[in-house]
């Protein structure tokens, strides 16, 4: 029931690696049996008796015969496998992109996901929503994989495999979920510190959901006159440096993008749940949720805190 | 110069002040002696890195655990996997290598002696930089520590704007002066096993580990050097205003990925084919066989150590290669698999029809019959690059990779300590002792290693200080952890037993095994002339022909 069990794909390209590994296995546990037994009668059937004559066994030097045998079978065994593995590298790497396709920008950070969806103007973080796929009228979404700073690895084992995210050295991915629902995942290659917590969290949601949450996603923050003060705080500390929020004059790209922030079940690329509770201790500390992470303590007091978070949990 | 057997405390030459007999080893050229401080440092460095792997099995044991920061438990795998590779597996392979290469050949010492105890120093000097970095690496910008970066230190994490302070800069020169260590080594076995073997001793008749530390010395010369170059790129990188790996000017970080596989993996090769020439030596004596098929060995062996030089890139199948270069490298590391594999075929060969004595050198022996089985298979799934596209960079390639260094070398390297203790030291070790290690170890590493493949195929990534709950992780990371404590009782009793031998063990005469290659044929401990005559071989087994004048090898071979 493990929710990144990489043996219950759920979108093709793990579907074709889910295929090409049964029969990997397969042929694994077939050489595993045959050669373990071949050990363990060895060490029964040839152990030296306490009855034994002192004598030493016949010396075998060798045998051409069972060692060309023992050589070729291996060598076909190597080829099957060969040619398995190197039909699913082109399937899976070069896939045909139907016009339908979803474009979407993965730009790693230490320690946070940036998503843009260039066509359709939409800036997120941390929370990737992409449509379900009908295998009948595929729409798969396409991952352009960048960095802003060290390698990372984008990896949801039941969508994918990995694929890293390597500065001045662009990959892409692409996955097809045949299935609505969250999927998880995690930062796959040690990018600092907070690599640990740097979570993925992937909602397949239908269509028409999916149009709906791209709408709102593109709408700039609502003002609103009963949070001015923490806006103020937040706009006249150094928030902004880092964090944008469409409409307003916070355009900092450090960090996430915060315009949509209460639009997402969790703060800190998944390291604590989008409650008030852990908004504010975050706000007021980030070393208490992720230490080493690249947020400052902004040394604010609490009335100021409450006012930002207030405001923060305004930007809907 | 002394003429003296080494000086072991409790011995004869006690009477000399310990300040000289102290002298006497610092200043040592005698390989003997030179293959011990390899040995003891090594394994004071295993237990150093055995510690580092207990606190993060600690902190991983359930999810959330506060017992380190993620400050340190980043240092813990990177001081643990940088101090087992270069300061615990390669320093035992040369420090075996040292001791055994002249007595095996029929030689009085290494071709250079000197370089032999530079070669030492400067490896042994590089464990100690490392570890000073706990301390010294606090520069100008009050960062730094141990280093953090990983044992294969990618960058762009290794840069300045990444790691400030000097830790990064403590892992790469520590490495870069045990380079030079290692090369100075591997010119000596090269040089030693192709000029130094006695009369009679064709390169087609010395024992398979003269052969396969011979391909490993080579392998040792090709691969350090990318490795010594890319560190010596990054210092540029760091102090220089260079740029290699600098990916916000330009630079490259997958080449320093190149660079850095281009020495990695043959490197596991050098540490495992060492492993493989103990099991040659321990399975024929204990099954009272000739090796079966000693000129496919030799050929396997050779073919391996071509080979690995091709299949770097199956550490980076997923950093963006095209489909062509990924099909290319998966080719050529399953083609490995067929040298390697056969091996294994080879030495069950050599055990059926035998007569199997289940002394603890054989015990180990067998023990790495079957894990370095099951360590090829999963990294026969680990090349199917698809395969390797989920498995890759998670748990699963942790316990693959340990299944082979634990399972596979460090077994074949317990039978090694078995079986040639009693030359180096002249005492046999305790067979109750032996077994209650062998026992004691397995269980532990099955259970560590054995389900922590199973965290990998659930999802977990390697190098993270915690996880969350709920991924099906929690219940495997436990069991992982509690295995550590039998294998900690094992190498405690191991420690034990080579001390309490050393007093109390029964004295082993110069060939307690009954075994058939020079080293057996001087007494135990050898004298620092090593043979009283240099002897004349007419087959691969010197002493088989002397104890079976009716029916000697060299009729046969």
């Amino acid at each position: 029931m493990s929710p990144t069990n990489i043996f219950a794909p759920a979108s093709t390209p793990a579907d074709s690696i889910f295929g090409l590994s049964l029969f990997v296995l397969a042929v694994s546990a077939a050489i595993f049996v045959l050669v373990v037994t071949l050990l363990a009668y060895c060490v029964i059937k040839f152990r030296k008796r306490p009855d034994d004559d002192g004598r030493e066994p016949p010396q075998v030097y060798g045998s051409n015969q069972v060692e060309l045998a023992w050589t070729v079978i291996p060598v076909l065994i190597v080829v099957a496998l060969f040619m398995a593995t190197a039909r699913v590298i082109a399937t899976v790497q070069n896939p045909a992109q139907p016009s339908s396709t979803i474009e979407v920008i993965a730009i790693g950070h230490q320690f946070w996901w940036e998503y843009r969806y260039p066509g359709l103007k939409v800036v997120t973080a941390n929370e990737l929503h992409v449509p379900v796929s009908d295998p009948a009228h595929p729409t798969p979404t396409h991952i352009e994989l960048l960095s802003a700073d060290t390698d990372h690895s984008f990896w949801v084992p039941r969508l994918a495999g990995k694929t890293d995210l390597i500065p001045n050295h662009p990959n892409s991915t692409w996955i097809d979920p045949h299935e609505t629902g969250l999927y998880l995942g995690q930062c796959a290659q040690y990018c600092g510190t907070q690599h640990a917590k740097m979570l993925l969290r992937v909602y397949v949601q239908s269509q028409e959901d999916f149009d709906r949450w791209i709408q709102q996603q593109r709408q700039p923050a609502q003002p609103s006159t009963v949070v001015a003060e923490g806006q103020h705080i937040f706009e006249t500390t150094a928030c902004i440096n880092c964090h944008a929020v469409a409409g307003t004059v916070a355009d900092g790209r450090f960090g996430p993008d915060l315009t949509h922030l209460m639009s997402r079940d969790t703060i800190a690329a998944g390291a604590a749940p989008n409650d008030h509770e852990h908004l504010r201790r975050w706000i007021e500390n980030p070393e208490t949720i992720k230490p080493g992470s690249l947020m400052p303590a902004m040394q604010l007091n609490d009335r100021d805190i409450d006012r930002v978070t207030a405001y923060l949990e305004t930007l809907r | 110069m002394s003429t003296d057997s080494i000086a072991w405390p409790g011995s004869e030459s006690h009477s000399r002040a310990f300040v000289d007999q102290l002298h006497e080893w610092i200043a040592t050229v005698d390989h003997k002696r030179l293959g011990i401080m390899y040995i003891v440092y090594a394994l004071v460095f295993l237990v150093i890195g055995g510690v580092e792997a207990m606190v993060m099995r600690i902190q991983l044991i359930r999810p959330h655990n506060d017992f380190v920061s993620p400050q340190v438990f980043n240092r813990m795998f990177t001081l643990h996997g940088t101090t087992m590779i270069f300061f615990v597996a390669m320093p035992i392979v040369f420090g075996f290598g040292n001791y055994l290469l002249p007595l095996m050949i029929g030689a009085r010492d290494m071709a250079f002696p000197r370089l032999n105890a530079f070669s030492f120093w400067l490896s042994a000097f590089g464990g100690f930089l490392l570890y000073f970095s706990v301390l010294g690496a606090n520069g100008l910008y009050g960062a730094g520590n141990a280093p953090d970066v990983g044992w294969f230190a990618y960058a762009p994490l290794t840069s300045l704007a990444f790691s400030p302070g000097h830790s990064t800069d403590y892992w790469t020169l520590s490495l870069l002066v045990s380079g030079f260590g290692s090369i100075g080594t591997a010119i000596n076995i090269v040089a030693t096993i192709l000029c130094m073997r006695c009369p009679g001793m064709t390169l087609g008749k010395m024992p398979l580990l003269a052969w396969m530390n011979l391909v490993m010395g080579g392998m040792v010369l090709l691969a350090v050097s990318p490795l010594t170059a890319a560190q010596i790129m990054l210092m540029i990188d760091r102090y220089l205003g260079g740029h290699f790996f600098d990916t916000q000017a330009g630079g490259s970080a997958v080449i320093w990925m190149h660079f850095f596989w281009i020495f990695g993996h043959p490197e596991v090769y050098i540490l495992i084919i060492p492993a493989f020439a103990f099991i040659s030596e321990i399975i024929p004596v204990f099954s009272r066989k000739a090796m079966f098929g000693y000129p496919i060995m030799v050929a396997a062996t050779i073919s391996i150590g071509f080979l690995a030089m091709s299949v770097w890139a199956h550490h980076m199948f997923t950093v963006g290669m095209s489909s062509n270069a990924n099909t290319f490298f998966v080719l050529s590391t399953m083609a490995i698999s067929v040298p390697t594999g056969i091996k294994i075929f080879n030495w069950l060969a050599t055990m059926w029809g035998g007569k199997i004595l289940f002394k603890t050198p054989m015990l180990f022996a067998i023990g790495f019959l079957f894990q370095f089985l099951i360590a090829g298979l999963t990294g026969i799934m680990l090349a199917s690059a698809p395969f390797d596209w989920q498995l890759g960079n998670s748990y699963f390639v942790v316990a693959h990779f340990h299944y082979v260094i634990v399972g596979g070398i460090l077994f074949a390297l317990f039978g090694a300590f078995y079986y040639w203790y009693p030359k180096m030291s002249g005492k046999m070790c305790s067979e109750t002792l032996g077994r209650w290690h062998f026992w004691l170890f397995l269980i532990g590493f099955h259970l560590t290693f054995d389900f922590m493949h199973i965290p990998g195929l659930l999802g977990m990534p390697r190098r993270i200080y915690t996880y969350e709950p709920g991924r099906g992780w929690d219940s495997w990371n436990l069991i992982v952890t509690v295995g550590v404590v039998f294998q900690s009782l094992g190498v405690l009793v191991f420690v034990y037993n080579l001390l309490w031998s050393y007093f109390r063990g029964e004295i082993a005469g110069s060939d307690p095994w009954d075994a058939w290659t020079l080293e057996w044929s001087t007494s135990s401990p050898p004298p620092a002339y090593n043979f009283v005559a240099i002897p004349a071989v007419l087959s691969r087994r010197p002493l088989w022909d002397l104890k079976h004048p009716d029916d000697p090898d060299w009729k046969y071979e």
